[in-house]
This record gives C-alpha cells, sequence and structure tokens, in this order.
C-alpha cells in the first residue's frame, strides 16, 4: 500500500515539475516540425513521381531521426525530473516526516521509483505516438517493430532512472546530475567507438565500445532499438548515423535488464541503511 | 560520538523534556529512536521494539525540526497522505483531517498550498501531521520554533490536550520557559550522555540558590560548604552557592555562624530551569 501511496505522490509531484512540461513542449513543437518536413517530403515525392520502394526507404529513415530524438528527449528529461528527487529530500530534510511514517524505506524508494516509470510511460507514450502517428498518417509509413522499438527505448529511459536513483541514494543532486549525465554520455561515445570499428574492421575499437556499455548499457539498448525498428535494407547500409555495423545482441539487452535490477537492489539497499 | 549509552524512562502520559546545547545529541538521540540514524554500535529501543521495527510507528509521531514537505501539496492533502501512509481510512481520515485543522488554527488555510505557508503556518502544520494517527508517543522538535507568543500558546495547549488524552509527549526545546511551563520532566543532555534529570511537579528535593551577604567570610567556611553544594562563587556582590536540597539549609546557617561569620542575609532562590541548565551544562557552553 505505501508503494502506490508514494507512486502517487511522486507521479503527481513529477508532473508539476516545469522541465517535464517543457520537455513535453519541445516534443510537440519537434513534432509539428517533424511532421511539416515529412508532409513536404511526401508532396516532392509525389510531384517527382519517386517509386514506392525509395520512398518507404526515405520516409523510414526520416522516422529514425524522430525516435533518436524522442529517446533524446525522453533521456534528458528522465534524468532531470529525477535527480533530485532522492538528494534533494534528504538535503531538505523532508523525507524525515515520510521515513519514519509506518513504511519500509524499500517501500518509499520503490513508490518514487514506480511514479516516474508511470510519468516516463506517461510521456512516451505521447512522443513515440506521434512519431508513429506522422509516419503513418503523412508518410504512409509504418516502421518494423515499433513495439519492440518503444519497449527497448523505455528500458533505456527506466534504466537511467534506476541509476539516477542509485546515484541520488549516495551522492548530492549536482553530483548525481553530472555523473549520470556522465554515464550516459560515455555510453554514447562508446557506441560511436564501436560503429567506427566494425567499419574499419578494428577489432580492438569494438572492444572498448563493449567494454563502455558493460559500464553503462543505456545506449546499447537505442541501438538495438533502432535496429529493430530500421527496414532490412538499411540495415544492411555499411555506415550511417543509425546504422548498427555491431548490433548489440539479445544478450545484451539481457544484460542491460540485469543491470537495471542489480542497480534498483543496491539503492533500496543503500537507501535502507543509511542515515537520514 | 553523538550520543552513547543513553537510557531513558519516560512515563507514559507525561510530556517529557530533552535539554542540552547545541551538538550535545539532543536531535541524534530523537533520530535514532525514530530509525532515521543507525547506532554506530548497540541498539535503539522505543516502546520495547527496535526503532528499525516499521510496525511501532504506528503508535509514533514526530514533527521534524524545521518541518519542510511538498509545497504543491493544500494543507488537507499533507494531512490526508500522511494518514493514508500511517495507514488510516478514508473514511476517519474525512472526522480527522477537519478536527485537526480546527486544532492547530489552520481551517479557513486548508486549501492553501504550503509554498503559501509563512514559517509559524509550516510549524502548525507539521504538528498535526505529527498526530494524525493519534500516536501513543510524539516526539517533537523544536516545535515552538519560528512560532509567534499565540502559537506558541496553541502549541503548548495541544502538547497538553495529548497528556490529557494518555500520550507521551518527548519534547526537545531550546526555549526552557516553553520547557519549564509545559515538560513534566526534563532531562538534560551533555556530550551525549544523560548528565541529570529533574521531575518539575514535584519540588522538595530541587536544588535551591542561596545568596548570602555578610562579613568575616573565610576561605575556610566558604571551603566547608562543599559538602552540601554543587557550586559557590564569592564576588563583590556576595556569596552565591547552589545546595543539593533544601532540608540542608538550616546546616548551611549554622556552619557559616560557626566559622565566624556575620551574616546580614540569606536568600534561598528556586532554581528556574534556565539557573539549573547553567549549573548542569557551565556557563561558558551557549545554548
Amino acid at each position: 500500500m505505501g508503494v502506490w501511496i508514494m507512486a502517487g505522490v511522486t507521479f503527481r509531484e513529477a508532473a508539476r515539475k516545469k522541465i517535464l512540461w517543457t520537455a513535453l513542449l519541445a516534443g510537440l513543437a519537434f513534432l509539428a516540425l517533424f511532421g511539416t518536413g515529412v508532409h513536404f517530403q511526401v508532396k516532392d515525392f509525389n510531384t517527382l513521381s519517386i517509386p514506392p520502394f525509395v520512398r518507404y526507404q526515405a520516409i523510414t529513415g526520416i522516422l529514425q531521426v524522430g525516435f533518436y530524438a524522442v529517446d533524446l528527449l525522453a533521456v534528458v528529461m528522465t534524468i532531470l525530473t529525477s535527480v533530485d528527487t532522492i538528494s534533494g529530500e534528504i538535503s531538505s530534510g523532508t523525507i524525515h516526516a515520510i521515513a519514519t511514517k509506518p513504511i519500509g524505506r524499500w517501500q518509499v524508494l520503490i513508490g518514487k521509483w514506480v511514479g516516474f516509470v508511470g510519468m516516463v510511460a506517461a510521456y512516451l507514450t505521447v512522443m513515440f505516438g506521434g512519431v508513429i502517428a506522422v509516419g503513418y498518417w503523412i508518410g504512409g509509413v509504418i516502421s518494423q517493430n515499433p513495439i519492440r522499438g518503444m519497449l527497448l527505448i523505455f528500458l533505456e529511459c527506466i534504466l537511467v532512472l534506476t541509476v539516477t536513483f542509485l546515484f541520488g541514494t549516495w551522492c548530492s543532486t549536482l553530483t548525481n546530475g553530472v555523473l549520470v549525465l556522465g554515464l550516459h554520455g560515455l555510453a554514447f561515445i562508446g557506441g560511436w567507438i564501436e560503429q567506427i570499428g566494425g567499419f574499419t574492421h578494428s577489432q580492438r575499437l569494438v572492444t572498448v565500445g563493449v567494454v563502455s556499455s558493460l559500464i553503462m548499457p543505456s545506449e546499447s539498448v537505442w541501438r538495438r532499438a533502432t535496429f529493430e525498428m530500421q527496414s532490412p535494407i538499411t540495415r544492411s547500409l555499411p555506415f550511417g548515423p543509425f546504422s548498427n555495423i555491431s548490433a548489440p545482441s539479445l544478450a545484451m539487452i539481457g544484460y542491460a535488464g540485469a543491470y537495471l535490477l542489480v542497480a534498483l537492489a543496491i539503492a533500496i539497499h543503500h537507501f535502507a541503511h543509511r542515515d537520514l | 560520538m553523538a550520543v552513547r549509552n543513553l537510557s531513558l524512562s519516560v512515563r507514559a502520559g507525561e510530556i517529557f523534556g530533552f535539554l542540552g546545547p547545541n551538538g550535545a545529541g539532543k536531535s541524534t538521540a530523537i533520530k535514532m529512536l525514530l530509525g532515521l540514524v543507525k547506532p554506530s554500535g548497540g541498539r535503539a529501543v522505543v516502546l520495547g521494539a527496535s526503532s528499525n521495527d516499521v510496525s511501532v510507528r504506528r503508535k509514533i509521531g514526530f514533527l521534524p525540526e524545521d518541518f519542510r514537505f511538498y509545497e504543491w501539496l493544500s494543507a488537507a492533502e499533507l494531512l490526508n497522505l500522511h494518514g493514508r501512509l500511517c495507514g488510516m481510512e478514508a473514511a476517519r481520515l474525512r472526522e480527522r483531517v477537519p478536527a485537526l485543522l480546527d486544532m492547530v488554527g489552520l481551517t479557513p488555510h486548508r486549501d492553501k498550498h504550503l509554498r503559501e505557508f509563512s514559517k509559524g503556518m509550516l510549524q502548525r502544520i507539521g504538528l498535526a501531521q505529527a498526530l494524525i494517527h493519534a500516536p501513543e508517543l510524539i516526539f517533537l522538535d523544536e516545535p515552538t520554533s519560528g512560532l509567534d507568543p499565540m502559537g506558541r500558546r496553541l502549541v503548548r495547549d495541544v502538547i497538553r490536550a495529548q497528556r490529557e488524552r494518555g500520550a507521551t509527549v518527548f519534547l526537545n526545546s531550546h526555549l526552557l520557559s516553553e520547557v519549564e511551563v509545559t515538560c513534566d520532566q526534563v532531562a538534560f543532555i551533555k556530550d551525549g550522555e544523560v548528565v541529570a534529570t529533574r521531575d518539575l511537579r514535584t519540588h522538595p528535593d530541587d536544588e535551591v540558590r542561596v545568596v548570602v551577604r555578610a562579613r568575616k567570610l573565610s576561605q575556610e567556611a566558604i571551603a566547608g560548604l562543599t559538602k552540601w553544594t554543587t557550586s559557590s562563587r564569592l564576588d563583590d556582590e556576595g556569596l552565591s552557592f547552589v545546595t543539593r536540597s533544601p532540608s540542608d539549609l538550616p546546616d548551611i546557617l549554622r556552619h557559616l555562624i560557626a566559622a565566624g561569620a556575620d551574616v546580614y542575609e540569606f536568600t534561598p532562590e528556586r532554581l528556574s530551569l534556565e539557573d539549573m541548565f547553567m549549573t548542569i551544562m557551565g556557563e561558558d557552553r551557549g545554548l
């Protein structure tokens, strides 16, 4: 019961944050721009009588850009809204009135986590659904495996959220934000190094990329999502912004899931045993 | 070490004051009893259960020092949330929330968001959340901090009302005058240890300060007072000392006269809580 009470109040708290609404407004502005772009592209295709096969490839490629923007917005919004939910309440003393109520500290942490998971799910549904809707109604195209792709992006956001919670039980808000953004940046760079290594057949570069993915697997999950949503032709392209020379395996997705669960378990354990 | 070997016996249904200078370990002790801070050794026990026992907290209310909460909640929403966290049913909350808002004088502000509250109003709503589930034991950490005289009186009345219904109140406050008129018993904590306790309802055994004006006060006469006194001071104003018991006063007077002093004034004064505090803590320790 305590979990659901905390989840409810956290969801309401998150929904009141300006950063969420800013991210949503930015997302809606992006969707409007994206829809306009796809609309004119389709119009040009009609004028130039481009064959359906090429149109399909081009629009699914544009959709990848849309998914990438949604992914970036969702990850940044997830970090910025949740970065102070644990550390901020500890430093302000707000947590004292909650942690002395007859509920376990694990319920407080899991409740907050569930609240943010709900917020991320709602945000992603709107934004991802927006890109899918633009692709379908304006471009006449549905990307490959949209549900699987969305679930993977959701997993990426929840992974980043959990790491933010984990550091929040140890560090101040500012340190937490720097650490999580730094780790996500490391994963992003590592992903590109792995791609370049795959293109240049450098096993050592690929290894560096894999190691960075093991340290923070968020970027791997995103690359698996793009791999799932790309058309088979695009998948086979040798190199490009959304190409996957070395697509993360399902084992890596399993690793990301296990990483999330372990991070959550450590966060619960540390929060339950630390002084408040 | 903030707190060591702390053992307090607080009788059910009394208001217990916890006093000490800054850094003495008062807040740490309360946090240990509430499970917010883990002891580095040993264990904290409250109401016969470990402080880590979640179920015992159903019987405990707590107002933290400098109460803060989600400022986007209204006063009524905050009380509902805390009531639900205490496992209260919606039907009971419908009766309890308006009653508590009335008790702390916030009924006209029930739908106002906490961000619009003054510090005093926050203290009042903080007090109400501590009482929402009618706990048996209530910890109040500086409950009158930031309150005007009317607010202080209200808090005092609320605390007494809790005693009337049989609850035990554990009060941590810097305002000794408030403690003096509110508490039944006090404990003094210094360097993490309880150094003295006093029952403020019964006076016969209380320490008494005596001011003496006399001539021919010899050093031997003053030195001979130590078997009856806890402290003494000789200055331009005369001799003053604190006795362990008022029953020693005749012996002390006889001792001074026998030592050859010409006594012009011998005035016993009841020690105020502040005097007790200064005597126990030493005057060089600030509050």
